[in-house]
């Protein structure tokens, strides 16, 4: 039998989540390159339908893992009822997004075979038969490549927006869709699940906005922020911040851009005193145009910046506000 | 435990990382970075050590918050001291820096596999290797609940209520039994400092050391080698914006004028 990748998608209350094609486009990638043939997998209570819809991309097969036991998630079902089908399927690569849901059983699942998680890659290499990951370290500011050091099956998971969801290849036809029943102990799952809501209603929807000024722990201290929101003021902008802003409570957390936030594609994304760390990027790296300003030239965010100022941003903001308000009032 | 537990005794994992602000290098090895940089606490570590004080103000019990790392690391501990932990456990060896998060997780289990905690916490992923693990393979090798990210801890008849963080600003409570593992977000509580008198009290409460010999039968090779780290290659063309502040802000009113056509 030739080695097999396994890609096990994620569903929420019966939908796909959308990073799931993504795990599909790389573990496609992946198969190019090895040459290993592609599954994939779909785990809940009734996986059938988002089994067949998975079906349709390029695959050699598709598993619909199923068990009562798998809703509401638990990391203590999922651990377990994945770790029965994996050991019995053996698939030498075991792809997973890194969401929150994988986070949370991942380790688990891995541990409890034996076996490491390369977790939160962004892409790979193989190079003279030998598979390496590749994944940020030092909060973006290295990369790093990373092998697994054990018998398979291997285990890693990818960022969000590490590949194109949309650049998943279909099939030629749908691929065949096995149901595979596992069994869950009843007195395995310890956590009790409540419902999941969202916290409060959003006031500002930061995704109609054109122009986003966004502001960073540069800007130090909360009656700074004053000076970015000047900046905003004069462009007809809206304000949003990184996560350490708003959990300091100097801007409301429905200003938050990012993986926990919002994701957000303007004209005009100005990042100010940002460092640029992967749970911001992702909620902003669709901009059409990104312009960062941090004192800080090796900082991540000029990895996706188009236009960098290298330097102190209470230096840069005030006179481009006024420069801004000259332009305006010039018409 | 459950009911009628009146007291809460926590150990908090806290490791120390290179300073956010710090610039970093490679050394010869190439996969590895230059030591001689400053060190600050993983910042989700110190929300924990905040959230475990505030359950021990609330229930009553004990703090003990473990490292580790070389010798420096020990500043981390002194710190957690100070702001109010009682006792701090530090496994000492340079051969530390360099384990995996299940390695990791094994020498924590084998350093408190004698003593008895009801949760332990960790951050939700460290700053240097970011491997979003450690705490919940503790959880997996003491056979122990866990649950990742969290926002809120209440104590309950029968164990905790955690508030989990999900994506995109959705969240969920969860009800679980003790003894269990949680990783802390940042940003679940305010910090506090540590006062005068804390740091004061801080030098007489005990650190236990751990050497790596104590460990050592517990931990096997890494699962994962990181072959070479490296700075990332740009993926975009950036142009550079420079000269004296008022020259940058004509440049750039040029640009979203006329390139980006916003104004
Ligand atoms: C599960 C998870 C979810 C997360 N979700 C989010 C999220 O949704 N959104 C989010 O933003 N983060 C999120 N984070 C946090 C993220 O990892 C980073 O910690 C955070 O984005 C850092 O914010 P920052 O760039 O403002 O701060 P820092 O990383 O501290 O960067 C500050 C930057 O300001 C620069 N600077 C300092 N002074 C000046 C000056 N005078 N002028 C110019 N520049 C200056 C510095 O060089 C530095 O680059 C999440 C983390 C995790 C683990
Ligand atoms: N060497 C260490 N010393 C103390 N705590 C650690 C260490 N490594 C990991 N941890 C804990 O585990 C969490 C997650 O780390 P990681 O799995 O590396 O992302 C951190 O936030 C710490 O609480």
């Amino acid at each position: 039998m030739p080695e097999a990748i396994l890609v096990v998608v994620e569903q929420r209350e019966g939908k796909l989540n959308r990073v799931s094609w993504e795990t599909i486009t790389a573990g496609q990638a992946i198969a190019a390159a090895t040459g290993w043939t592609l599954e994939a997998a779909v785990a809940g209570a009734n996986p059938a339908t988002l089994a067949s819809e998975v079906a349709a991309k390029k695959l050699a097969k598709v598993y619909a893992v199923q068990s009562p036991k798998l809703e509401p998630y638990t990391p203590d079902a999922f651990a377990a009822g994945l770790k029965q089908f994996i050991a019995n399927k053996r698939p030498k690569l075991v792809l997973m997004p890194h969401t929150y849901q994988v986070r949370d059983f991942v380790p688990k699942l891995a541990n409890s075979m034996g076996r490491a998680v390369i977790s939160d890659c962004i892409g790979f290499k193989y190079e003279s038969s030998k598979l390496v990951f590749t994944r940020q370290m030092f909060q973006g500011k290295f990369a790093a490549d990373v092998s697994f050091n054990s018998d398979a099956p291997w285990f890693a998971t990818f960022q969000n927006g590490s590949f194109r969801g949309d650049k998943a290849e279909d099939g030629a036809s749908a691929a065949p869709v096995e149901a595979v029943s596992v069994e869950i102990a009843d007195n395995l799952i310890r956590n009790k699940p409540q419902e999941v809501f969202k916290e409060a209603k959003q006031a500002v929807d930061l995704t109609q906005a054109e122009v986003i000024v966004a502001v960073g722990r540069g800007i130090k201290e909360q009656k700074n922020i004053e000076i970015a929101k000047q900046l905003a003021d004069a462009l007809g902008a809206e304000l949003a911040a990184s996560r350490p802003i708003c959990d300091s409570g100097w801007l409301p957390m429905d200003r938050q851009v990012g993986s926990s936030g919002q994701t957000v594609a303007p004209k005009l994304y100005l990042a100010l005193g940002i460092s640029g760390a992967i749970q911001h990027m992702v909620g902003m790296k669709g901009s059409r145009a990104i312009i960062a300003v941090n004192k800080d030239a090796e900082a991540p965010i000029f990895e996706i910046a188009d236009y960098a100022v290298v330097g102190n941003l209470f230096d840069i903001v005030p006179p481009l506000t006024e420069e801004v308000k000259k332009a305006k009032a010039g018409g | 435990m459950g009911k009628g537990l009146t007291v809460l005794k926590i150990l908090v994992c806290m490791k120390q990382v290179p300073q956010k602000d710090a610039p970093l290098k490679l050394n010869e090895s190439g996969a590895w970075i230059r030591e001689d940089v400053s060190y600050e606490v993983n910042e989700p570590d110190a929300f924990a050590l905040e959230e475990a004080l505030r359950q021990r103000e609330k229930h009553k019990g004990e703090v003990a918050v473990i490292t580790s790392g070389p010798a420096r690391a020990q500043q981390v501990l002194r710190e957690a001291l100070a702001k109010g932990a009682d006792r701090a456990i530090h496994l000492e060896d340079n051969a530390f820096v360099g384990l995996d998060a299940l390695n990791t997780a094994k020498a924590f289990a084998a350093a408190i596999k004698d003593e008895k905690y009801d949760l332990i916490f960790t951050g939700l992923q460290s700053d240097d290797y970011g491997y979003a693990q450690t705490g919940v393979i503790l959880a997996d090798l003491l056979g122990w609940p866990h649950a990742t990210i969290i926002m809120q801890i209440e104590k309950t008849d029968t164990g905790i209520r955690v508030k989990r963080e999900l994506e995109a600003g959705y969240f969920q409570f969860v009800d679980m039994p003790l003894p269990a593992v949680l990783t802390i977000q940042s940003g679940i509580n305010k910090l506090r400092y540590a006062t005068l008198i804390g740091i004061k009290q801080a030098k007489n409460k005990p650190i236990r050391k751990v050497t790596l010999a104590e460990v050592q039968s517990a931990i096997g090779e890494n699962l994962q080698k990181i072959e070479r780290l490296y700075v990332p290659q740009k993926t975009k063309k950036t142009e550079h914006i420079e000269g004296p502040p008022a020259e940058i802000a004509k440049k750039l009113v040029d640009k979203l004028r006329n390139e980006l056509r916003v104004l």
